[in-house]
């Protein structure tokens, strides 16, 4: 019965998306329209072919298929999100890799950024968010994923998301916010979406066999309950045409440059921190082989994020249109939350006190030692640069870019490898990783890489900063911003250098886990087989 | 006064204590006499069960 329900519903949907692409008012709707009535068919199809068996849900082993996955799905669009980020670097050094003339601007750097952005943070970390709470939540709830293939329905219903947002920003369809590019229809979706998200989290944790709910499902909780809040108010926005992607904003001016900044700042502090240090949380101490540090300290970390985090996003909005006393707020609440990050820092490192010795054998180990390294640098380096006085040098500067750089390549990057690392043995049922030397030079790479790219941000981000506010004895500006630019290029060119061994080393680790999986025995069986009761 | 002025004021007097108040709470109810032990047995959670649920009729 609940066969034929889904196979309604999903015809339904390609119809409808079928006569959305007919009508359709735009390029970029029309291409989304069909994408979805594609993505109708297949599932469609899929449904179709296995109406009327009877599949029973496994209920004494975990549900890692959705796992395998994800990491797969985390894998593969890092490297398209670095590669992305790589070409767009050499874009800004060598205008002429624009390639205008060819592609008549469709691959111009403004329709690419988007592109980098939103594949890096949502495709890649959004994946590994996804994949790393299912895991954990299981572990640590001891008990099988609530709502059966519900978990698959959130992982392709994100991959769809993913899919549309990018066709639709190269084809012209964006709303303008910075991280909130994706249009009304897709908005909508991944709406949905979360909400199944949420609801296999959260109905995972009430049917968990431990008394406790573990810290790290604390942070992945956050994660999903805020992110959705935060999606659902800076995209209240009116579609000037169910035909059309184009939608009307619901606030105007200063208010909504609040509210995206509000959505903005707290998409790093819930989704990039919150949310990955939630992975932090579990993966550590299983590489480390010994419990958190201090889980008093943990819990403290935990309510400190949360009730400062929220209130930070003005320190984006200083010297505009923002009051003063709601940029002032931002810029306090920013430096509060130095404690609560170093705090996490903190526990997370001395969570090997005692193991440190597996710094030196362990290349996992370090790779997450050198992502909480870069959580700590990059969360006192952020709060600086929330204070006016230095916010007025750096801002609308390179620099910025330097420390979403640290903290994406260095800790939500190198968090996600490690945990990659982790956990391709152990969902592949593996005995060990393919070769822990590529390990090593990934390491190595991603680390020099980080380096040349905040370090050459850092030179360029205060020398434009002083270029444009440098005035001669009659009161002048010396600088035209095209003097800025060319001063500019060899920075750009180290940067662009750093992105391409970040890249290199993500193909190695994409190669090794292929390795891992491809040319060793497995262990046991993938599926473990039921225990007869 | 008008309903801005009015959130406002409540935003930055009463609802600012009892945030702070709450945190605190939970600060404290985390120091609470006997909370290592519990802490030290939650803090094992991910060494438990790693490959399969707990079964379903144990509690």
């Amino acid at each position: 019965m609940w066969d034929y329900v889904k196979l309604a519903v999903l015809g339904a949907i390609a119809v409808l998306a079928a006569i959305a692409a007919n009508y359709a008012r735009d390029l970029a709707y029309m291409v989304n329209a069909m994408t979805v009535m594609l993505a109708a068919a297949v599932t469609f199809l899929w449904v179709l072919r296995r109406v009327g068996e009877d599949h029973p849900e496994p209920v004494h082993e975990y549900n890692d298929g959705v796992v395998r996955a994800g990491v797969i799905a985390t894998s593969l669009w890092g490297v398209v999100g670095f590669l992305v980020g790589v070409t767009i670097a050499f874009q800004l050094a060598f205008p002429a890799l624009n390639f205008s003339e060819l592609t008549h601007g469709y691959l111009n750097f403004g329709k690419l950024r988007p592109l980098h952005t939103s594949a890096v943070i949502f495709a890649f970390g959004g994946n590994a968010l996804i994949m790393s709470s299912f895991y954990i939540v299981q572990r640590t709830s001891a008990a099988r994923l609530w709502g059966g293939n519900l978990a698959w329905f959130v992982f392709w219903g994100f991959q769809l998301v993913i899919v549309l947002a990018a066709t639709g920003y190269i084809l012209g369809a964006t709303q303008s916010k910075e991280y909130a590019e994706p249009e009304w229809y897709v908005d909508w979706w991944l709406t949905v979406v979360w909400v199944a998200f949420l609801a296999v989290f959260l109905g995972t944790i009430v049917k968990r066999k431990e008394p406790h709910i573990y810290v790290a499902n604390w942070f992945l909780l956050s994660f999903i309950v805020t992110v959705a809040m935060l999606h659902v108010v800076n995209n209240l926005s009116i579609p000037v045409s169910i035909w059309g992607s184009k939608s009307v904003q619901v606030f105007a001016g200063v208010q909504d440059a609040m509210t995206q900044w509000w959505y903005g700042h707290n998409a790093v502090g819930f989704f990039l921190t919150a949310g990955f240090l939630g992975m932090m949380y579990y993966f550590v101490p299983k590489q480390a082989e010994r419990p958190v540090y201090s889980y008093k300290l943990s819990i403290i970390h935990f309510w400190a994020l949360i009730f400062l985090y929220i209130w930070a996003g003005p320190h984006h909005l200083h010297y505009t249109a923002l009051p003063e006393w709601a940029s002032t707020l931002g810029m306090v609440f920013s430096i509060i939350l130095w404690m609560p990050s170093w705090g996490g820092m903190i526990n997370g490192l001395m969570t090997l006190s005692g193991a440190w010795d597996k710094l030196r054998t362990d290349p996992i180990i370090r790779m997450m030692v050198v992502s909480i390294g870069f959580y700590g640098m990059s969360t006192f380096e952020g709060p600086m640069m929330s204070i006016k006085a230095v916010n007025s040098l750096s801002h609308y500067t390179d620099w910025t870019i330097g420390h979403v750089h640290s903290g994406a390549l260095g800790w939500n990057g190198m968090i996600t490898f490690g945990a990659l690392y982790f956990l391709v043995p152990k969902l592949w049922k593996r005995e060990r990783l393919y070769s822990l030397t590529l390990v090593s030079w990934h390491f190595w790479l991603a680390t020099i890489g980080i380096v040349l790219y905040a370090a050459s941000m850092w030179v360029t981000g205060i020398m434009e900063g002083l270029m444009w506010r440098e005035v001669d004895d009659q009161g002048f500006l010396v600088n035209a911003f095209a003097d800025t630019v060319s001063a500019k290029f060899p920075m750009y060119v180290v940067r662009g250098m750093g992105g391409v061994l970040y890249l290199t080393g993500a193909i190695i680790m994409v190669y090794n886990l292929w390795a891992t999986v491809a040319k060793q025995p497995a262990t046991a069986s993938v599926s473990t087989p039921v225990p007869a009761e | 006064m008008d309903l801005y002025t009015i959130t406002r004021q409540f935003a930055d007097s009463w609802a600012l204590l009892a945030l702070f108040l709450v945190f605190l709470g939970v600060v404290l109810w985390a120091f609470r006499p006997g909370s290592r032990r519990v802490h030290d047995d939650i803090s094992n959670i991910p060494f438990r069960h790693e490959d399969k649920p707990a079964p379903a009729e144990e509690a």
